[in-house]
């Protein structure tokens, strides 16, 4: 079906699109509200966010904190930028791995699409060399969704 | 795998990204790719000498020349690297498509 693509685009963007069977209101909501996110924004199978704090103002906080309830544990935290319901969200996020990693500027569209909507998502890292450090470590967290996906099958 | 970090710092340049593009169409001399770009050919080979450094081109040596072209491998692991990047966030986006799903009925004034 392909309906996520994701880009590099010049030297400090990555951009992910995707498509929903849904009016962009409800993927806003989905986006802005702490009981639908702690729903589906989990990464690999068996993780859970048991902190999910969503201020969806100009200035509100975001701290979001995954366990895969074995001890293993990480935290986002952000601030957001501008919001406009139910079209467009500006925030900043790093994460806490313990270390912090360097602030990603992400813009997030939500627009009418024929069969729902269409998000951008366009993150902007401070420079190369942050968007190919982001990029590998996404990599190491996505690998363990594979491995974990895979012992599943077996 | 090659080192993802130096893959995509080398990545990075504009000059090298077009250099790359340029060796997609084939083999190319440091003379050749220097032309388009109005770089001398110190400059071409400085840049030359990242890719090679990030595995994404391989150069063999002809007399005096050292023609460079695109290095397969490298040129896949950028690509596997995304595909697996696209695995971890379709996850999240399916289970928020069940989650907007779920919204639906109570939206009540969404046509169908």
């Amino acid at each position: 079906m392909s309906k996520l693509t994701i880009e590099t685009e010049g030297d400090r963007h990555v951009v992910v699109t995707r498509r929903f069977a849904a009016p962009p209101e409800a993927v806003y909501r989905a986006h802005t509200e702490p009981d639908l996110i702690q729903k589906w924004l989990l990464g690999p199978d068996g993780w859970t966010m048991p902190v999910c704090i969503n201020e969806a103002r100009p200035g509100g906080k975001i701290r979001y904190e995954w366990t895969d309830g074995k001890g293993a544990d990480f935290h986002l935290t952000g601030e957001y930028v501008e919001l406009e319901p139910f079209s467009r969200i500006v925030h900043v996020e790093r994460m806490h791995l313990p270390d912090r990693t360097p602030d990603n500027h992400v813009e997030t569209r939500f627009e009418p699409d024929a069969a729902g909507t269409l998000m951008t998502m366009r993150m902007t890292l401070p420079n190369a060399e942050t968007r190919a450090a982001m990029l590998a470590t996404g990599m190491e967290h996505g690998m363990e969704a594979s491995y974990v996906r895979l012992e599943t099958m077996l | 795998m090659p080192d993802l970090d130096a893959t995509f710092s080398a990545l990075a340049d504009p000059t090298r990204r077009a250099i790359l593009a340029r060796l997609a169409s084939g083999e190319a001399t440091v003379m050749e790719l220097a032309k388009p770009f109005a770089m001398t050919q110190p400059a071409i080979s400085r840049h030359l000498k990242v890719l090679e450094g990030a595995g994404l081109i391989v150069r063999r040596v002809e007399g005096t020349k050292r023609p460079c072209r695109l290095a397969p491998d490298g040129i896949a692991a950028i690509d596997q690297w995304l595909a697996i990047l696209r695995d971890a966030l379709s996850k999240n986006y399916e289970r928020l498509d069940g989650v907007l799903a779920a919204m639906q009925p109570k939206d009540g004034k969404d046509t169908p």
